[in-house]
């Protein structure tokens, strides 16, 4: 297979999140966290938190919309049919907590080709209302063709 | 915490998990919620999210390690299928311990196959 590699250095319109309380709930509670911190606000507060404290992987939620842009770009080109998620690099600053606002920016860092597959990263930034970088994310995406 | 030091965490994925991932995560991809997509596309069944597994992943660390502030990175690599309904074990291992930060390797298995390969996070010490 031939990949573009025309869109890497593409970025994106940042997207916005409200981070909730309940929304931080029900991710905690699909995730099996039993810690209080994410799930009840009083031992939040009793923690030095203004709420309920969004486990590290939430990043998934509030980047999911960030990461939808590239995926579906016909300049970047993913045949998502054979689109398999290869894996997953996460850095965390600051922990979110319910009540953040959450902006993240999308860069495609690179896009490259071996053993006949294609490899697509990109990259999240999630900067919180004070600016701070809360999580960064390196997602790898393998196309594999001619199967 | 010293090189060498381990933990363990055992998870099973009850049958309506990927629903109830789905929902909190917004990965609506119906090859996690739909059987009978699922086995159109050639495989064996629906199918875990990666990000649920690497999620099981992280939760090892900051149980094991002392709560949610101590994860600092994290990077895994996804391999082959997680199902519903069989246990996953992860493990972790210390690797290195430098002043205020370690070095962690973990993997995920499900019956002797690994679905997660390669991990290896920063863990802050104190």
């Amino acid at each position: 297979m031939t990949v573009n590699t025309d869109a890497i250095g593409k970025t994106y319109e940042p997207t916005g999140y409200a981070v909730g309380r309940e929304k931080i709930r029900e991710y905690s509670v699909a995730v099996g966290e039993t810690n209080p911190l994410h799930l009840d606000p009083q031992a939040a507060r009793a923690g030095g938190f203004p709420d309920v404290v969004a486990p590290p992987m939430f990043a998934v939620v509030f980047s999911s919309r960030a990461i939808t842009a590239p995926l579906f770009d016909p300049e970047v080109g993913i045949d998502f049919a054979h689109m398999i998620h290869g894996g997953q690099e996460f850095r965390w600053g600051p922990l979110v907590v319910a009540g953040d606002e959450i902006n993240t920016r999308t860069t495609v860092q690179d896009v490259s080709e071996r053993g006949g597959m294609g490899f697509y990263v990109f990259e999240t930034v999630s900067e919180n209302q004070r600016g701070e970088t809360v999580c960064t994310g390196l997602w790898t995406n393998i196309v594999r063709t001619g199967q | 915490m010293n090189p060498g030091d381990e933990f363990e965490l055992k998870v099973t994925p009850d049958r309506y998990l990927t629903v109830r991932y789905a929902g909190a995560s917004g990965d609506f991809n119906p090859i996690h919620i739909d059987e009978e997509f699922a086995r159109q596309v050639g495989l064996p069944g629906r199918i875990l999210h990666g990000l649920w597994t690497m999620a099981q992943v992280a939760r090892a660390h900051t149980e094991a390690l002392g709560g949610p502030d101590k994860l600092e990175r994290l990077s895994v690599q996804f391999r082959g299928m997680g199902m519903l309904e069989q246990e996953i074990v992860v493990h972790g291992t210390v690797r290195d311990v430098d002043g205020d930060r370690a070095i962690v390797a973990s993997e995920a298995k499900q019956g002797g196959k690994r679905i997660i390969r390669n991990g290896e996070a920063e863990i802050r010490v104190n």
